[in-house]
């Protein structure tokens, strides 16, 4: 297993096939939280993956104003089908061409197989990584350890708010 | 490791041993063909076990694929709110393939319920915040499917046929 990107790092951006003609800068989605979720490949033979599960729990990522975006190697026309069959209601993109070269660049790359780690981060608002961790590649994750980063980042943005003020009093 | 975070109370859907020196925690789907197989599994663990395991049941309905998995937990926890849960809870896994609305409300007079209050309260959502609840409490423990098995309050990883599920169990039977 690798080191993925650690908290305190900026995330790197990139510029990736969110459909086969449209794509997503991470740039786009500065000033709010968004939750990157690095995954093997779409069809993995349960129903409910991964992806199902985010989609789920969706609504409680929203309210905490986070994005989520799930990135794989497979292509945008692979996506698409499988966003479709499982009704997921948020971006999928496709590290395709060059082949994960955006999971190299986080440290969420498996060489030998050529396919995306289970590794999620929490980028905050300023796209500083805040939170990030590696699943072994067989455990799903779930989405009790993001929401806990989300929970700590809205507790420390309202500590930095308050501290501010206090500091702007004094 | 994940943890279940909300632990078992009177609120929940127990069987087996009233205080098992084993707690299973199934979060599950009733429209889901891994759950089916898992039920089949979780029975054979009861019996094996007998009451040295206690099994509780949550819903963690995946709605944007199971269409039919949310109305059937409600129907279940309107059984549940008279007694049923768990016939209810066996009839819907018995019978999947044939999951439906009127199924729902068929098993609901099978089991001497009433089919009229049954769809009113499916109607009226009335067990809709517990099943969320439930749905939560999966989310933030760290469910990431259906079936997942919590052993004691730990995430059971493995495969959920029945030697592997014993074989978790009888792992933590006699630890103190």
């Amino acid at each position: 297993m690798g080191h993925v990107l650690a908290p305190g790092v900026t995330a790197p951006d990139f510029t990736l096939h969110v459909t086969p003609d449209q794509t997503l800068s991470l740039g786009d989605l500065r000033g709010r939280p968004v939750v990157l979720a690095f995954y093997p490949a779409d069809w993995s033979p349960v129903c409910g993956d991964q992806m199902a599960v985010y989609n789920q729990v969706l609504p409680e990522f929203r309210r905490h104003e986070a994005e989520v975006v799930g990135i794989s190697v497979d292509s945008a026309w692979c996506h698409q089908a499988f966003a479709e069959t499982h009704h997921l209601h948020f971006p999928l993109l496709a590290d395709f061409e060059p082949k994960g070269a955006v999971a190299r660049q986080y440290g969420a790359y498996r060489d030998g197989e050529g396919v995306c780690e289970r590794a999620l981060f929490v980028v905050d608002r300023e796209g500083l990584i805040f939170w990030s961790y590696l699943s072994p590649i067989a455990v799903n994750p779930g989405a009790d350890g993001i929401l806990d980063a989300l929970d700590r980042l809205e507790t420390q943005e309202t500590n930095d708010v308050r501290t501010q003020s206090a500091g702007v009093g004094g | 490791m994940s943890e279940l975070r909300v632990p078992v109370s009177a609120a929940d859907h127990a069987r087996g041993g009233a205080d098992g020196r084993v707690v299973l925690v199934e979060y599950g789907d009733y429209e889901c063909p891994y759950c089916r197989v898992a039920h089949s599994e979780v029975l054979q663990l009861g019996r094996h076990f007998g009451d040295d395991l206690t099994i509780v049941f949550r819903h963690f309905p995946l709605t944007e694929i199971h269409p039919l998995a949310e109305p059937a937990a409600e129907a279940a926890e309107f059984a549940g709110a008279q007694g049923r849960f768990w016939d209810m809870h066996d009839a819907i896994y018995a019978h999947q393939d044939r999951l439906s609305l009127p199924f729902l409300l068929g098993a609901a007079r099978v089991l001497g319920l009433s089919e009229r209050d049954c769809a009113l309260a499916l109607e009226a959502k009335t067990y809709a915040p517990k099943i969320a609840q439930d749905f939560l409490s999966g989310v933030r423990s760290g469910v990431n499917g259906t079936p997942t098995f919590f052993i004691n309050g730990r995430r059971h990883d493995g495969p959920f046929d029945y030697r592997h599920l014993a074989a978790a169990v009888e792992s933590v039977r006699f630890r103190a």
